[in-house]
């Protein structure tokens, strides 16, 4: 896509009027946009569904209390939690290679997103699954259930539509903390808006409109996260 | 005999909440066990269906001998199939149907095919005066309503018995009624039962012989007509009378 203000020379552009500037970010909203369609949504796609897997998988262990791999979860969620998304992304993009271990800044992303989303959403669905009465986990059995078919058709189910609003409220932060994936040179939305920024010098201007995309996006997904809890709540009866 | 259960013991940290029960259940016996709180009756409920681990004891079933501490999963599901279990707060499946909360057991414990699961479960649900509710949810049922579903759960595995832990105690007084009716109609039909309850109108006049506990022990076993008129311990003389005040 050719963008004719990105060839004009700085000089210029630091005269930049009023109408120029609705130029500027008026020819940057496809590109924007574009990168945000293309790299942040997919992203956060991607490692929410990693993140969702993790954390389904960490609260079962607990939640049936597997004895080593208990502790091996909760040593995760503790390291996870107690340290910073970002700190994480450095350490695995720039810190490990110099032990031989390299990947690119795409798969770092995705995985350091949905190990550290996945450690919160672990929480959640351990509440969620403590949530379910043990009364019913007793029914189960007496009715010739066995564990699995107790989890799949009735702790789980339960246990998710608990846990759907936590679960969409991570997919939100998620959405605006892959904007972090700029940092390890990740080309998503938030990278572009500060390409385009180093060569037009409008910090405001297209800040406050990559702002107002990612504000789009997120208030897309809570429209979404409504319409879900709608579907939801039907599914299993309302209190009369 | 169906049932003969020996010498259950079961120990929670440092108290001993069954010290040796003892009983034999008749094929169409219906058997209230009856005690003050905290006697034992639910532990030993649970023991016997094996949602508590006994620290030692021994079930008889139809001929089949179990050590309770030992039992593998396998001789346990085995019982359980001939069981069925009655909670003093229902505990049905919040996200199933009425009619789900009853087929579930079928299809995906004893592997029956949709039609045939619908077809028994339609007709528990009749039995228990449910049938017009297959598709509501519990939360959308009354406790009674509740309870009532929770039997024909039940009732759906033909189950050689069922044991049933105070199964109106969770009720507004209104809706025992309904539930004790359904649990009459089944003791007429010939249905084994184990009725763990402080209903004592219903034990007088529904059951055959009653297991009277306390502190972890047996303090009489026999027929009830004898328990009620000529109590031997002078614990179960106190207990009835002590029932008999507070109705007044
Ligand atoms: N899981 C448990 N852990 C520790 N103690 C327990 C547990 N379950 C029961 N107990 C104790 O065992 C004793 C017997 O309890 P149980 O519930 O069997 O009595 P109960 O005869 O059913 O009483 P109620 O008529 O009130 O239902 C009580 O002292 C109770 O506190
Ligand atoms: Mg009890």
């Amino acid at each position: 896509m050719a963008l004719p203000f990105l060839s004009i020379p700085a000089n210029i552009i630091t005269n930049i009027t009023e109408s120029r500037l609705f130029g500027i970010l008026w020819e940057s909203l496809p590109r924007l946009l574009s990168y945000g369609i293309r790299v942040t949504v997919p992203l956060t796609i991607v490692s929410f569904i990693l993140a969702l897997l993790i954390s389904v998988v960490v609260a079962m262990i607990q939640y049936a209390d597997v004895k080593i791999l208990r502790q091996i979860c909760r040593f995760y969620i503790w390291v996870i939690r107690g340290t910073p998304l970002l700190v994480q992304l450095y350490l695995v993009f720039y810190g490990l290679p110099s032990v031989g271990i390299t990947l690119d800044a795409l798969p770092t992303a995705i995985l350091v997103f949905g190990f550290n989303e996945g450690a919160y959403m672990a929480e959640t669905m351990r509440g969620a699954l403590q949530s379910v009465s043990v009364g019913q986990v007793e029914a189960g059995y007496c009715v010739g259930l066995n564990y699995i078919q107790i989890m799949w058709h009735i702790v789980l189910p339960q246990a998710f539509r608990t846990a759907f609003p936590a679960l969409s409220n991570s997919l939100i932060s998620m959405l605006k903390g892959t904007s972090m994936a700029a940092t390890i040179t990740v080309m998503e939305m938030f990278r572009q808006a500060q390409v385009i920024n180093g060569r037009v010098y409008e910090s405001l201007g297209l800040y406050t409109e990559v702002a107002l995309i990612y504000l789009l996006f997120c208030t897309l997904l809570t429209w979404l996260q409504h319409k879900g809890e709608k579907k939801l709540a039907s599914f299993g009866g309302t209190k009369k | 005999m169906m049932l003969k259960i020996r010498d259950v013991h079961k120990r929670f940290e440092n108290t001993d909440v069954l010290k040796g029960i003892d009983l034999d259940v008749e094929k169409g016996d219906v058997v209230a066990i009856l005690g003050p709180s905290g006697s034992g009756k639910t532990t030993f409920l649970r023991c016997v269906n094996f949602l508590e681990r006994a620290d030692k004891g021994t079930i008889n079933f139809d001929g089949i001998t179990v050590d309770m501490p030992t039992a593998t999963k396998q001789m346990i599901h085995t019982l359980r199939k001939k069981t069925a279990f009655v909670f003093q707060n229902y505990n049905l499946f919040q996200n199933k149907t009425v009619l789900q909360n009853v087929t579930l057991g079928l299809t995906a414990g004893l592997h029956m095919n949709k039609a045939e699961a619908r077809d028994i479960a339609e007709d528990a649900l009749r039995r228990v005066g449910m049938a017009d509710k297959l598709t509501s949810y519990p939360v959308q049922l009354s406790g009674g309503q509740q309870q009532r579903v929770a039997i024909a759960r039940g009732l759906a595995s033909s189950p050689e018995i069922i044991y049933f832990d105070e199964p109106t105690s969770a009720l507004d007084p209104e809706l025992i009624g309904e539930v004790l009716a359904v649990m009459r109609r089944l003791a007429e039909e010939g249905m084994t039962m184990l009725v763990v309850t402080h209903e004592m109108e219903f034990a007088r006049s529904v059951s055959s012989r009653v297991l009277f506990m306390e502190g972890g022990y047996v303090i009489e076993s026999g027929p009830t007509a004898e328990f009620f008129q000529h109590p031997k311990t002078q614990r179960s003389q106190e207990f009835i009378h002590s029932l008999l005040s507070a109705r007044e």
